[in-house]
């Protein structure tokens, strides 16, 4: 049962529980103390020992679920042969097969009926139809296989083959041949059952890779759609950007939003130090050290919402508004023809919500972007302050309309920092429409932001200056 | 009623923490045996007022142990939760024995004479006398074992948890000039966190989590049964569907267990036999801690009132 503990702990890895050795080794303790018995307590040892936060004992306990999905029928025999047999299985799988289920399945033998040629172990099983005895080679061939190695969903057909292969296939597929010429009936039985069987196998390979390759392919999945252009993504791969927007959400958070240590070296307080220290006649027994102070970042955003930059506002918004615990506070104002504030949309609202509502608010025009940054400057100019990060996101084509750079200068001159995120490649920018040269020569700092990585690298270098 | 092996059973810790007036869930009851079973501290979190401290009381009370609490807050240090030296007294000693040191060095005659004299004291004014231990000290100090409760340690700083770790993972702290000591029995430990920060990976790693949430209809009317004996059955299952239908509301702050009581609490005093709307508005500022979570739940108040009725009576 250890080696299925051990498999099941990589299981939980794979559904995205960090599990260190030493909570494995303490979840075997406790495991070894509450017994298999009963699966209710022992799923709740498991959360108990293994899960540290809530989002983890929710994907735990699924992973629970699937992993102890079907062992009711095979449980016992599997029990045993699971610790000893795996390295038999692998060199000679036929004859543990012959050895072990053939006393067991005699009542096959007289079942199948008399005047048949010689069948093999596995074809026999199958003939007698004992699921359990099935179920056990099944297992075995499993770990025979290693499948819990499997990791991408390429490796179906592989790990199948090789699991059919450890069974005895061959032999099997001789018995049906021999069967055809001695007895048609029983060898289209046996065919089915053949046919039965490919599909068990099947199903624990789908099941095998639902458990053991999550982790592999949501990282290759990720990693292409970290590096996906975000302005053009189908709807599907929507979805999932967001989800990727999340968790690069919270990694930002995990890093910057640790208390800032206070400061304990350097200048000594002497003002402080005195009053605490009045009681003592003013022999400093306390001392008390000037802190300094970091402000928590304030951020105020500013995106255009026309066209193809869209998008990518839409991603920016949002993984700048799930940074609560890092960023005291956002402003954020959408813009194409004129320029309204969102920030209360975004923060009521769902995603999807949010964003439709401030595309009929304020999209579906061509950009202005002279205008929007007069009616930024006309209304809301006073909160930008010298502690703020200004950020426009925009694609700055004007449509040669009048670019305004006098107000961007005003703009950045206030503020502690003014970035601009472009959504195009470098490479057009000032060419056409583009005024980006113009606006860059205002900006503090300047980036291309196509896809996720840039965008990550972008807001985090923005928290970082804060630090 | 001191017992300190460890419970035979879940069922046996289930019982034995409703002996003590503490009605626990399966989940909860696990824990405290495996804590019990594989010495290992268990981290509480779970939103504000469902038992999380109320738990660790139970199990001192049920175990006929000292309860050692230590509640934690920002710039909370070793010398407050740890131990101090008795600074004072050791002045005082000093002022004291001055005579007696000066007899004992008087008769040295070159100063590194004095100085070996002086040696051969050792560390008298730096032994256990001098310590003053705090709670943590305190509960390794237990000659018949102690729960140890660490309230809220999500408030503490990021350095105190590192200052946990030795007495976690090992029931013993080490004191530079004493050397270690170890518990004599080692301590039950709980820890609360409100999940106000993130805790250590560190800490996570050595604790058993125990995340408790609401509790479940059955289980909330069990809890109100036994901390609010006298209130009338039907009342109670009313309360207790009321609130669970507040808390499918969106607000600011869920009423939790600790409600549900202060509420059967209330009633009872006012003497109501069963909900009506006009208590029910009443009362409402007992569960609801923003005025505009009761904004919110004012105007569905006439529907879960109904609905908590026809639930009881069918």
């Amino acid at each position: 049962m250890r080696e299925n503990l051990h498999r099941f702990f990589r299981a939980a890895r794979g559904a995205g529980v960090r599990v260190s050795p030493a909570e494995s080794i303490d979840a075997m303790r406790a495991v070894a103390d509450i017994g298999f018995s009963d699966r209710g307590i022992l799923k709740d040892t498991l959360l108990l020992t293994l899960a540290k936060t809530r989002e983890e004992k929710q994907s735990l306990g699924e992973c629970f679920e699937l992993f102890f999905d079907h062992p009711e029928l095979d449980k016992p025999p599997s029990d045993a042969a699971d610790d000893t047999s795996g390295d038999e299985a692998q060199d000679e799988p036929k004859a543990d097969n012959d050895n072990s289920p053939g006393d067991s399945s005699g009542a096959g033998d007289s079942h199948s009926g008399e005047g048949m040629p010689e069948l093999g172990a596995l074809a026999q099983m199958l003939m007698s139809q004992d699921r359990n005895e099935i179920a056990t080679v099944i297992a075995q061939a499993a770990n025979a296989a290693q499948l819990s190695e499997i990791r991408y969903f390429t490796q179906r057909g592989l790990f199948s083959t090789r699991m059919l292969d450890l069974m005895g296939i061959a032999r099997l597929r001789d018995d049906i041949d021999a069967l055809t010429t001695a007895n048609p009936s029983e060898a289209e039985r046996l065919a089915a059952a053949t046919q039965g069987l490919r599909d068990s196998v099947r199903e624990a390979v789908s099941q095998a890779l639902l458990l053991y390759g999550r982790e592999e392919s949501e990282n290759l999945r990720n990693d292409i759609l970290r590096n996906a252009p975000m302005a053009r993504l189908d709807p599907r791969q929507v979805k999932e950007m967001q989800a990727l927007i999340r968790m690069i959400a919270r990694r930002l958070r995990e890093r910057y939003s640790k208390p800032r240590k206070r400061q304990r070296r350097g200048h000594l307080d002497v003002r402080r130090t005195l009053r605490r220290n009045a009681a003592w006649g003013g022999v400093p027994f306390l001392t008390t050290w000037k802190r300094r102070h970091r402000d928590k970042p304030r951020i105020v955003a500013i995106c255009d919402v026309s066209g193809s930059v869209a998008r990518v506002s839409d991603f920016f918004l949002l993984l700048i508004h799930s940074l609560h615990e890092v960023v005291s506070d956002v402003r954020s104002f959408a813009f194409s023809g004129h320029l309204i504030e969102v920030s209360d949309i975004l923060k009521t609202k769902s995603p999807e919500e949010a964003m439709s509502e401030i595309m009929s608010k304020a999209g579906f025009g061509s950009s202005d972007y002279g205008r929007s940054f007069a009616d930024f400057e006309k209304s809301w100019l006073n909160i930008v302050t010298p502690k703020t990060t200004v950020i426009v996101l925009g694609d700055a084509r004007t449509n040669n309309l009048d670019p305004r750079a006098d107000i961007l200068r005003r703009i950045g001159e206030r503020s502690k920092r003014l970035v601009w995120l472009n959504p195009e490649g470098r490479m057009a920018w000032g060419w056409g429409d583009s005024e980006m040269p113009r606006y860059a020569t205002f900006c503090s700092v300047v980036r291309q932001c196509t896809n996720a990585r840039q965008l990550e690298r972008a807001v985090s270098d923005i928290v970082a200056a804060y630090q | 009623m001191t017992d300190t092996r460890p419970a035979a059973s879940i069922e046996a810790v289930e019982s034995g923490l409703a002996s003590a007036g503490y009605i626990a869930n399966r989940q909860i009851a696990t824990a405290v045996y495996l804590s019990e079973r594989i010495q290992k501290p268990i981290l509480v979190e779970g939103p504000a007022g469902v038992g999380k401290t109320e738990l660790a009381k139970a199990i001192a009370a049920w175990r006929g142990v000292k309860l050692i609490r230590l509640q934690c807050y920002e710039g909370l240090d070793e010398a407050k939760a740890l131990y101090e030296w008795k600074y004072a007294k050791q002045l005082l000693y000093t002022q004291i024995l001055k005579d007696k040191l000066g007899e004992v060095l008087g008769h040295a005659e070159t100063l590194p004479q004095a100085l070996e004299k002086l040696h051969n004291f050792g560390d008298v004014f730096f032994s256990k006398e001098f310590v003053e231990p705090r709670p943590l000290l305190q509960a390794l100090e237990q000659p018949k074992g102690c729960v140890l409760l660490i309230d809220e340690i999500d408030k503490s700083d990021a350095e105190f948890e590192s200052l946990l770790l030795e007495i976690l993972s090992d029931f013993q702290v080490t004191i530079p000039e004493l050397g270690t000591v170890s518990a004599i029995v080692p301590p039950t430990v709980i820890l609360t966190s409100n999940a106000e920060r993130d805790l250590g990976d560190a800490l996570k790693r050595r604790c058993l989590h125990l995340h408790i949430g609401f509790p479940e209809q059955k289980l909330e009317e069990r809890i109100v049964e036994t901390r609010v004996p006298d209130i009338s059955k039907a009342l109670r299952k009313q309360i207790v569907s009321f609130i669970n239908d507040v808390r499918t509301l969106d607000l600011k702050k869920l009423p939790s267990v600790s409600e549900t009581i202060d509420w059967a609490r209330v009633l009872v005093l006012l003497q109501s036999s069963e909900l009506d709307h006009q208590t029910v508005k009443d009362t409402l500022n007992v569960l609801l801690k923003y005025e505009a979570d009761i904004d919110t739940t004012l105007p569905q108040v006439t529907t879960f009132v109904s609905k908590a009725t026809k639930n009881v009576y069918g």
